[in-house]
């Protein structure tokens, strides 16, 4: 039952007018007006900019060195070749996140006195991979354990990387899940169980459902992240994305292949949250469907 | 009012691509090809006796010689001395002293100093981390020693003197590892090496042995050998000197060997060059003071007195 152009793109323009169907003709006039107003506003703020930029006495040589046409170009090819190593990275590392994560909000949310020593080992878990900074993993896992020279041990460092980031990661998305069950309602899991559901069955078929939907933007911002904190994997000798942009500005004292590797991420990044906040507001339409 | 609203749009967009990217395209740096390495990027003319007499030279700091070399400094280039080290230098147990005078390096650069009429008392020394050295930008010293090789592309954002040390690349594996046996280059290239970011070395993995699996990188050479114990690459590619320091002292039990050294590109002469800031005034006294100490003698002198292993090690053609 849509009424035209969603609600979001109103809200840009005329800044959120509040008010339903009754008010929305009069909203729709208004912001014909008020697209020119923006969009007159928005070429005089990024004109000024523009010129104070490239205005500035020292432009030429950041251009040169940040903004090279050529350097850009001619590192392109070798950059997004290698960018396949950040991309096997960051799913197969996601998945187990998004697992690993999940089994470690669950573990803290177990209620009971028996039960603590799991829950205190989750927690001890959860703050230590937040306290640690990743180039200590990575070095210690990814030089270290391979380092003992313990047969059956593999030596890989992209296996290791994966391990380093997984373990890092989890520990951040269990306190986004446990957010997102904190603020399912307790009189949800009271009507699951009243309905003679057990706890575990309360938990897997009412709560988490509701919960993991609540918290896809959060995890969808983690994910981001950890697209980028696959550098990790340059650490131990992997010649990933970054690692090539810097070779590359190493041998040419010139920055714009570091350009590239941005350009190559936008292009990943913006169109993956697009996508997602589509399949956020598709669930929430059904969701309100469903209600009716 | 979409169609307005689709309007607008559209003119904000035609309006950035117009005054976007509409800058001037700016001639590209070009990078010429490294085939056949001159000695010395600056045309040197010969100095003026005025201009390289002592109290004419225009320091970082009047009176005072800066020199600059990375932090830690290794052996042979710069040796072990008693303890305290000047601050940041530490003795780690297997870390050099760059004011002790002794090691490869540390006796050039008081040599030259000495040539330039700076007592071992009027140098100073700071730190300089290597791939810093010769990128582009203003320099707190007045010469940086530090193993830095030769290229054209170095020799464009600073000043690299003539060669003090005609050096050769070597290949360092575990002696337990197959890659020790090999003696010809043609064999080597089935293996897995790694190195440091930014130097020669890295480059003759793919232009000299053409290795077939990509070069493994690393920040530093500490943590390549790192990834060599821990059997996560097959070798490493270091220069000769280092390779030696790293198979009797860092690898401990002799566990490492040198498999051999490369012969070098066709024509070229890899050689270590002193770094001074770019156009600096000091370059051609430099250059001058590096010719007298050839000429003495006194080059041949140092290399064979702080490292003498060279010619010992195979040439793998």
């Amino acid at each position: 039952m849509s009424l035209g152009p969603g609600p979001s793109d109103v809200d840009l323009l005329t800044g959120g007018l509040p008010g339903g169907p009754v008010r929305f003709r009069r909203r729709r006039r208004f912001s014909g007006r008020s697209s020119i107003v923006a969009a007159v506003s928005t070429v005089v703020f990024f004109g000024l900019l523009a010129a104070a930029i490239t205005g500035a006495p020292g432009w030429a040589q950041v251009q040169r060195a940040f903004l090279n046409p050529t350097f850009f170009w001619g590192s392109l090819p070798d950059v997004v070749g290698h960018f396949w190593v950040n991309v096997q990275l960051f799913l197969v590392a996601e998945v187990l996140i998004l697992g690993l994560g999940l089994v470690l909000a669950v573990l803290r949310s177990l209620p009971g006195p028996v039960l603590f020593p799991i829950r205190l080992l989750a927690t001890f878990y959860v703050d230590l991979f937040r306290a640690i900074p990743g180039v200590l993993v990575i070095y210690m896992l990814g030089f270290g354990i391979p380092g003992l020279g313990i047969a059956g041990i593999p030596v890989d460092p992209f296996l290791w990387a994966v391990v380093a980031l997984t373990l890092l990661y989890s520990a951040y998305v269990s306190e986004v899940y446990r957010a997102g069950i904190e603020s399912i309602h307790p009189s949800q899991e009271a009507a699951a169980r009243s309905l003679g559901l057990t706890r575990a069955q309360a938990l897997r078929f009412v709560v988490l459902p509701q919960a993991v939907r609540r918290v896809i933007p959060p995890l969808l911002n983690d994910f981001i992240g950890l697209q980028k904190d696959t550098v990790l994997v340059s650490f131990v000798g992997v010649v990933d994305i970054f690692r090539t942009a810097q070779i590359k500005q190493a041998a040419t004292f010139n920055f714009s292949p570091y350009l590239a590797v941005a350009l190559v991420f936008i292009l990943m990044t913006f169109p993956l949250a697009r996508v997602v906040d589509w399949l956020v507001a598709r669930d929430r339409r059904r969701a309100s469907a469903a209600a009716r | 009012m979409a169609r307005l609203r689709i309007a607008s749009f559209g003119l904000i967009a035609l309006l950035a691509a117009a005054c976007g990217p509409g800058a001037a395209t700016t001639a590209p740096t070009t990078v010429p090809a490294t085939a056949g390495a001159t000695q010395g990027a600056v045309a040197t003319a010969a100095p003026t006796p005025d201009a390289c007499a002592t109290a004419n030279l225009k320091t970082v700091t009047a009176g005072v010689l800066t020199a600059g070399t990375d932090n830690p400094a290794f052996p042979p280039y710069f040796n072990l001395h008693e303890s305290p080290y000047p601050s940041p230098w530490e003795d780690l147990g297997y870390t050099g002293d760059p004011t002790s005078g002794e090691g490869f390096e540390s006796a050039m650069a008081y040599a030259v100093a000495d040539q330039l009429g700076f007592s071992k008392d009027k140098v100073t020394w700071v730190v300089v981390p290597f791939a810093t050295s010769f990128a582009p930008g203003p320099k707190a010293f007045d010469f940086n020693i530090n193993q830095v090789s030769y290229t054209p592309e170095r020799a464009q954002n600073v000043d690299l003197s003539d060669g003090y040390y005609s050096l050769k690349q070597a290949i360092v594996a575990l002696k337990e590892n197959a890659i020790s046996k090999e003696t010809t280059l043609a064999g080597l290239a089935k293996y897995k090496f790694g190195a440091q970011i930014g130097t020669t070395s890295f480059k003759a993995i793919t232009d000299e042995i053409k290795a077939t699996a990509e070069g493994a990188v690393y920040d530093t050479n500490d943590l390549a050998i790192a990834a060599l114990t821990a059997k996560q690459i097959d070798a490493i590619v270091v220069d000769l000197p280092t390779a030696d320091f790293i198979t009797n002292v860092q690898i401990e039990n002799g566990a490492a060997t040198i498999v051999g050294q490369l012969a070098g590109a066709a024509g070229s002469d890899e050689h270590f060059s002193l770094v001074l800031p770019k156009d600096s005034p000091l370059t051609p006294c430099v250059n001058g003071a590096l010719a007298t100490l050839k000429a003495a003698g006194t080059l041949d002198e140092l290399a064979k007195k702080w490292l003498p292993f060279q010619e010992a090690i195979p040439v793998l053609k």
